[in-house]
């Protein structure tokens, strides 16, 4: 009897469990520090510099890599394209998770976070493009629980409500897809009032559309990096037709992104033209710059292509992790690197490493949840009672 | 170049106005719709020549707004050495500039006329009032901290070291003490008038006519006239602004117009995404329904196809049977006749040998073969 206990007991101290268990804990830790100390202590932040890594990586490469969830659901719902059908829930969930992270990122950053609320119940800035986003972020958050909740109620057996939910699959993907493309774009947007600070190289009245666009591929290599890891450690929870469809997804996507990221580099190429700015292109901004657009977004691009054409599933796969990359690499250029890029490097912001292991703490909670919700909730296969769905 | 561009751009927008409204008046009505600050505003003249950097102002403003003693006293002067920007418990600093001759600016909240920092704040908790300050109200604000972000001029401060209650601060033009009728601590203060304090549009009259007497002493610009849209803080100086740490490179465009192209497609893409998305849904079912379509006439015809072809075939080997058998009659028959035929001529040898008894058997061969 003894030994039987003992056999799962030791199965929860896995590699996974221990490291993911360490990085919880020092997140706790970090958490008390933040909320007792504040964020002068916990954060290299100041006067001249008030966001720095939460806003530029939990914020805005979250909200980012978070796209997959409208792209695969309009792929598959919208314009009809039925194979990806098995993609939609993996994604549809991390999507949620994604965003409910963002949230909860913000809740360490924002002076008094339960003051949340206030722009959207309290008093409402309608001028203010962070007012776009926070209604936004509210709402899509609210229809991507509603999105992801059929997977729960078949977990836990609400037969009538789940199917009442899944009549509103539609209504909810059109929805999602106007507050994706609305906040998206607006996180962008978010710097055009500061012209005098972002470098001209990455300043442009084109940057809510540089957002949107950027967004879709975004999305797109994360279900396919997802799919990747997902294939890695949680295979024995996918079915047959999971098993069957993922490759065309993985492919779809990766020639959907290949296109995609290059009509991104033409307009990126229109803003530079517009703007005329091509000299910069020869100072070491430009240089970075130029690393950014053609090593991470024009780069990939090739390689999903050639990827996609000669099925080459870990090509495909490579591109997507590097594209991801080039997401966040551009995401923190705009909020932290190219930002103040005309102050003395005496008063530039770099993260202090409470800052960072915040960061890591919040994705890797991302990472577990997903995981327990994977493992128990019918996400990476159907139920057999809906199968007709 | 730029201005060239602007002017071909906008003679060409104007030229397609007039032809599509055949107005001209209304594509330049829309042109000159510029807030120029609320009427009779108050606001403060800044003449940086005249100032020589005592640090009363400073003094005054810690004194007026309550705020904490700083470590190094304002008689020291040995600050100044050093850059300064505005603090969370310094609303103003004088900085010392060494251009041609040792120059010092003052540096607060320039209170535009349209803030960056209001048009930024996602709860209205900054205002411009129509007396002139730009005002804060801490019972609203969140804590994002956009509006240190849009600043164009680095003002607002954040109590980094408060944990629950952080306020975002600025020079608040001393506006409790505008509605007492007093005057901002710093202008108060001021022992030289590097500061005066009146109604904006008289500040700027006041700002020209300096200029104009005393060219040789003044640089030809009125700096916050235009900069941001406006200001109502107003400075002289007597170098070039750049060296005295004011950027020249803000424009003159307001912080509201820089973000109103995104916002303005907001409506436009919630009116028209559902359209077109809808539109994308019943384009795929509709190409859906004309392939299942398609697929069932498709089968359709095939089956009939498939059924004329057997039809045909039944009737092809049905012929093909009859005419086999026919044929198989007539060669029987043939071949009958042929047999008979010899052995009519065999049966013609032997008739000359037994006549009389052959013939019987011959008609009895006959009958047989008949039947």
């Amino acid at each position: 009897m003894d030994l039987d206990n003992r056999i799962p007991e030791n199965s929860k101290f896995t590699v996974f469990n221990v490291v993911t268990g360490i990085i919880l804990a020092g997140g706790l830790v970090l958490t008390i520090l933040r909320f007792t100390m504040g964020l002068g202590v916990v954060t290299n932040l100041d006067n001249n510099n008030p966001w720095g890594i939460w806003i530029g990586f939990d914020l805005l490469c979250g909200v980012a890599l978070a796209a997959g969830g409208y792209v695969t659901s309009a792929a598959c719902y919208l314009f009809g394209l039925k194979r990806f059908h098995s993609a939609v829930r993996p994604a549809i969930l991390t999507a949620f998770l994604g965003y409910a992270l963002v949230v909860l990122a913000l809740h360490y950053d924002v002076g008094r976070p339960w003051r949340l609320p206030y722009p959207i119940f309290y008093s409402q800035g309608t001028s203010s493009l962070l007012f776009e986003v926070g209604l936004c972020v509210f709402l899509y958050i609210t229809v991507l629980f509603i999105e992801f909740s059929p997977s729960a109620m078949e977990w836990l057996g609400f037969k009538k409500l789940r199917n009442w939910v899944v009549k509103l699959t539609l209504l909810l993907t059109i929805f999602g897809v106007i507050l994706s493309t609305l906040h998206q774009s607006s996180l962008g947007a978010l710097f055009m009032i500061a012209p005098s600070k972002l470098h001209p190289l990455w300043y442009s009245s084109y940057l809510p559309v540089y957002f949107f666009i950027s967004s879709m591929f975004a999305g797109m290599s994360m279900v396919i990096f997802e799919g990747s890891l997902a294939h890695r450690y949680l295979k024995h929870k996918m079915d047959e037709t999971h098993l069957s469809e993922s490759r065309g997804v993985a492919f779809g996507f990766a020639k959907a992104a290949s296109f995609v990221m290059m009509g991104y580099v033409c307009i990126k190429i229109i803003g530079l033209s517009i703007d005329d700015n091509w000299h910069y292109l020869f100072t070491g901004w430009g240089l970075w710059f130029l690393l950014e657009l053609v090593g991470f977004v024009l780069f990939p691009a090739i390689l999903y292509a050639v990827g996609s054409r000669e099925k080459n599933l870990v090509l495909v796969r490579l591109a997507s992790i590097w594209t991801v990359l080039g997401i966040v690499l551009n995401r923190l250029n705009i909020s932290v690197v190219a930002f103040n890029w005309h102050l003395p490097s005496a008063e530039r912001y770099c993260p202090s490493f409470m800052e960072i292991s915040t960061s890591v703490f919040i994705v890797t909670l991302g990472i577990v949840v997903y995981k327990f919700i994977a493992t128990r909730m019918p996400i990476l296969h159907e139920h057999p009672d809906y199968k007709a769905h | 170049m730029a201005i060239s561009r602007r002017k071909f751009l906008g003679s060409f927008g104007a030229a397609i106005g007039a032809t599509t409204t055949g107005s001209l008046t209304k594509a330049y009505g829309a042109a000159n719709k510029h807030f120029k600050g609320y009427p009779g505003s108050s606001g403060v003249l800044h003449d940086t020549t005249k100032c020589i950097g005592c640090r009363k102002c400073e003094q005054a403003c810690t004194k007026v707004n309550d705020l904490p003693q700083p470590e190094k006293s304002f008689e020291d002067l040995s600050v100044l050495d050093k850059k300064r920007r505005t603090q969370a418990y310094e609303y103003t600093v004088v900085n010392q500039f060494q251009a041609k001759e040792k120059v010092f600016v003052k540096k607060q909240c320039n209170h535009c006329l349209e803030p960056a920092c209001a048009s930024a704040c996602f709860v209205k908790a900054f205002k411009k009032t129509p007396a002139g300050p730009v005002v804060y109200d801490d019972s609203l604000c969140v804590g994002c901290r956009y509006c240190m972000v849009a600043c164009p001029f680095e003002i607002p401060a954040y109590e980094y070291d408060k944990v629950l209650t952080p306020r975002v601060t600025k020079c608040t033009m001393c506006a409790p003490r505008l509605e007492e009728g007093k005057l901002p601590g710093c202008v108060e203060a001021c022992p030289r008038e590097a500061l005066i304090f009146g109604e904006r549009e008289a500040l700027i009259k006041i700002a020209k006519i300096r200029i104009q007497k005393h060219p040789d002493q003044y640089v030809d610009h009125v700096y916050g006239e235009y900069e941001m849209g406006g200001t109502s803080w107003l400075y002289l100086s007597g170098q070039p602004f750049e060296t005295i740490g004011m950027r020249e490179d803000l424009g003159t465009k307001s912080a509201p117009e820089l973000t109103s192209g995104p916002l303005s497609a907001v409506p436009i893409v919630v009116g028209l995404w559902p359209v077109l998305l809808t539109g994308v849904y019943a384009i795929s079912k509709r190409k859906d329904k004309i392939a299942k379509e398609e697929k069932d006439e498709a089968l359709q015809e095939a089956r009939v196809q498939a059924n004329e072809e057997m039809n045909q075939k039944i009737e092809e080997l049905r012929e093909k049977m009859t005419k086999e058998k026919t044929a198989a009659i007539n060669f029987e028959i043939k071949k009958a006749l042929e047999e008979a035929a010899k052995e009519k001529e065999a049966e013609a040898g032997e008739e000359q040998d037994s006549k009389t008894t052959e013939k019987l058997e011959d008609s009895e061969d006959k009958g047989k073969q008949e039947e």
